[in-house]
């Protein structure tokens, strides 16, 4: 077959082109850039349309905004008189040296300023611990989570407040027991009644415990029981220690918190305690106690049917009136205390939404497997669950984070309290005052929103392998 | 439901009224409580320092001073205007200088007392001066923005009716800034509020200097520090620092030469400065206590100066404000 060794040299005719051609280049109309363009951006009449309108949409937003935050923005000054246009001689942006003159009180409120390296500190712990956590690959995971999860939240909590909290009383001593303990005696600044109280109280309700398991699951139960609320008892006396020693900070009441360390506070709590409760909720409510199913939907329902702004409203005004006069919570813990129940409900019916979408069959294969209900829970049917419903979560939390503004109406300065306080300064009432508090506030959310959002994406990829195509 | 807060608060507040001595628990505690309002420009705002001022929270200064010997020993509280009473009949503060103003149903059925006018405001007007405008007299058939929720709302229309005019239209508007930004870009012709607001919003306009406010003032709004009923020694302290601010402004005693008038051979100065006498301990504190207040916050011309006088960027003038005999009617009792 000579036409299959035909080559160059051998073909008779030179007509004939001896190889295949190069393919030639698409039509310039139909490649690079252009082609880009015209199936993205210039496809069809709508498209161009709808691209047209997009770039006007950018032409209106961009350029004003780049000239009020940059270029026609003030930067230095020490007064209102930086920013008017009549002194400065043209049209003003923003006020930046605002900013800066109410930075301290944005970031810490009215803590004082020799005190502020604590807050300093917190931020700095928590960065440090969290960033670990967050990153998949850091090592010493467990020591890490708890270290930031039991540890840090005990620090934060001394360093902020200041610690040395004269404990007088615990359980006994609340119920009429007060007698029994030496009242003035002190070791070492702490009260001896109270630690006294503290231990005889733990070893009756171990005591109690146990008789309460030896009576409803037998005589061998009550060891366990026991000990287990010994070690509970045990970690509350790390905590009430902890709280309770001197360690020569001064006190910072929370009425003095402010600005940013207000936010953050309020929504890291809100973050922390809403995921477990929430979950805790979500198994609750598919229980099959009835008393444990009705209680959960009780709580889920009463929560989600209030607006967080009564629940903080009722907290704050309402509750003073109801408790004997002496008896006075703080006003920060009462509004931590309602955000949290509040996101915890809502989390509950996110983290539902992930069970209920976990079919039979792993249920069905886990309980074949011989694993007992808790284990199926931890092992099989949350971790799937919960992955499913990560966009679920941080939406919650992202939602947390935005409404811990509502505390502005129980007198609560938190970012954005603190500013809308600074606006009032007649040594900065500017035309532009408003727009540049407003906008740095807007930024500074917006970090904090959008790096949450970025992570849950990164966290949403490396978790749904299973399920890629 | 507000009607029931207030019963509630009525009952806390006779609960409240078995043990006295507001002043005993306030040294007991080391520090004044004292309920301001959230910020309210030249009458309490959050400084650059990080602290409060204003001429509130001056005044709060002023009898943590004349108590402690020192005008850092108050807490703030910044309150709502819906929450400020409850606060005070609960005792969450014990003395409410939050620019009230002095009303008969706030005097009689709440439970309060007023210790004095430490400021006395009215409802003013706002105008573009391209109107040419003369008096308030000539506002028939303009349109007004007012803020919501105010008894300017009220007054406004009352005043239209008294004189016989009728407006365009009332506009209202939810919050302060809302109104101004309404006001600015012309939605109406008039922007109404009390005149100590009206100053501090002209600072925000683009052009200040194309506004002007009108001499007529339409309402009385006499603003002052109120007290809990059923302690009437606390209430004579708060109500005498306040005399005691005037009389010293009165007597030329300020915050510069006050230890040279302690030499004074004035027999008024030296009562009110404690050389001669022992008022102070009428109040239960001790005789030189206005010297403590003087060095510490100035008398009420100085504070006035500070916080909202011409020098500041408000720049009201003293107006009724000033002392009686020089315009004004503010007047301090005599210290004998």
């Amino acid at each position: 077959m000579s036409d299959s060794t035909s080559g160059q040299a051998l073909s008779p005719h030179a007509f004939v082109s001896a190889a295949f051609r190069e393919p030639e280049p698409p039509p310039t109309s139909d490649r690079g850039p252009l082609r880009w363009a015209r199936a993205h951006l210039f496809g069809s009449v709508p498209q161009v349309l709808l691209t047209l309108f997009g770039i006007w949409l950018l032409y209106a937003v961009i350029p004003p905004l780049v000239r009020f935050f940059i270029t026609d923005a003030v930067w230095e000054g020490t007064n209102r008189n930086a920013c008017l246009p009549a002194d400065v001689g043209h049209s003003v942006g923003a006020c930046w040296p605002f900013i800066w003159a109410k930075i301290n009180q944005l970031t810490y409120g009215f803590y004082p300023a020799d005190e502020r390296w604590r807050v300093n500190v917190v931020y700095a712990l928590g960065a440090l611990l969290l960033l670990p956590l967050l990153i998949q690959k850091a090592p010493y995971k467990r020591l890490n989570a708890i270290v930031f999860f039991g540890v840090y939240p005990v620090l934060a909590f001394v360093l902020l407040t200041g610690g040395n909290f004269a404990l007088r009383h615990f359980l006994l001593g609340y119920l009429g027991f007060d007698g029994l303990f030496p009242a003035g005696a002190e070791v070492g600044g702490l009260s001896v009644a109270f630690w006294a109280d503290f231990i005889l109280s733990s070893a009756l309700l171990a005591l109690v415990a146990a008789g309460i398991s030896r009576a409803v699951a037998g005589p061998g139960a009550g060891r366990g029981a026991a000990r287990s609320t010994l070690i509970v008892m045990a970690l509350l006396g790390v905590v009430l220690l902890a709280a309770d020693v001197n360690f020569g900070l001064v006190p910072v009441e929370t009425r003095l918190w402010g600005g940013l360390l207000v936010t953050l506070v309020i929504a890291v709590t809100g973050i922390t305690v809403s995921l477990p409760f929430g979950i805790l909720l979500a198994l609750g409510r598919r229980s099959k106690l009835p008393l444990v199913k009705i209680s959960s939907i009780l709580f889920i329902e009463f929560w989600r049917g209030v607006p967080l702004i009564t629940v903080l409203f009722f907290a704050t005004y309402m509750l003073p009136l109801f408790l004997p006069g002496q008896l006075t919570i703080d006003g920060l813990l009462r509004a931590l205390v309602g955000v949290a129940l509040f996101a915890s409900a809502y989390m509950a019916e996110v983290v539902r939404g992930g069970l209920q979408a976990i079919p039979k069959g792993q249920y069905e294969g886990a309980m074949a497997l011989g694993l007992p209900g808790s284990l199926m829970m931890r092992l099989v049917v949350l971790p799937q669950a919960l992955k499913l419903v990560i966009p679920g979560i941080v939406n919650n939390f992202i939602g947390l984070f935005k409404d811990t503004t509502l505390v502005l109406i129980v007198s609560i300065f938190d970012l954005l309290g603190a500013m809308r306080a600074a606006f009032t300064d007649p040594n900065w009432a500017t035309p532009t005052t408003l727009f540049t508090g407003f906008g740095f506030a807007g930024i500074v959310y917006f970090v904090f929103c959008f790096g949450m959002s970025r992570y849950s994406m990164a966290l949403e990829k490396r978790l749904d392998r299973a399920q890629r195509h | 439901m507000k009607r029931f807060l207030l019963a509630a608060a009525g009952l806390l507040s006779l609960v409240g009224a078995v043990h006295a001595g507001t002043l005993d628990d306030v040294k007991t505690r080391g520090a004044l409580n004292c309920g301001v309002s959230q910020g309210l420009p030249g009458f309490s705002t959050p400084n650059d320092k990080n602290d409060w001022s204003g001429f509130d929270v001056d005044f709060c200064r002023a009898i943590a001073a004349a108590i402690f010997n020192d005008p850092t020993k108050v807490k703030f509280t910044p309150l709502s205007a819906k929450d400020r009473f409850t606060a005070l009949t609960s005792g969450a503060v014990d003395v409410l200088s939050r620019n009230t103003t002095w009303t008969m149903s706030r005097d009689t059925t709440l439970g309060f007392n007023f210790a004095g006018v430490t400021y006395y405001d009215g409802q003013g007007f706002l105008v573009r001066k391209s109107l040419g405008l003369k008096g308030s007299k000539e506002l028939d058939g303009a349109s007004i923005c007012v803020q919501t929720g105010t008894s300017n709302e009220l007054n406004v229309s009352d005043y239209f009716r008294a004189n016989n005019m009728k407006y365009r239209e009332v506009i209202a508007f939810g919050t302060l800034d809302e109104t101004v930004k309404a006001y600015e870009s012309g939605r109406c012709d008039v922007f109404t509020s009390d005149r100590s607001q009206l100053a501090a919003v002209r600072l925000k306009l683009t052009n200040p200097a194309d506004h002007v406010v009108l001499p007529e003032t339409i309402s009385k709004e006499p603003l002052g520090p109120l007290v809990r009923h059923g302690d009437d020694q606390w209430f004579d302290l708060v109500k005498w620092t306040y005399f005691a601010l005037l009389d010293a402004e009165e007597l030329g005693v300020n915050q510069k030469n006050v230890d040279e008038m302690l030499s004074s051979p004035n027999p008024e100065v030296k009562r009110l400065l404690g050389t001669d006498g022992k008022y102070g301990e009428g109040v239960g504190l001790t005789p030189d206590w206005v010297v403590r207040i003087v060095k510490a916050t100035g008398n009420y011309g100085e504070i006035y100066d500070r916080n909202l006088g011409p020098a500041t960027p408000l720049g009201l003038e003293r107006g009724l404000n000033n002392l009686w005999n020089k315009g004004g009617i503010q007047y301090g009792m005599p210290v004998r």
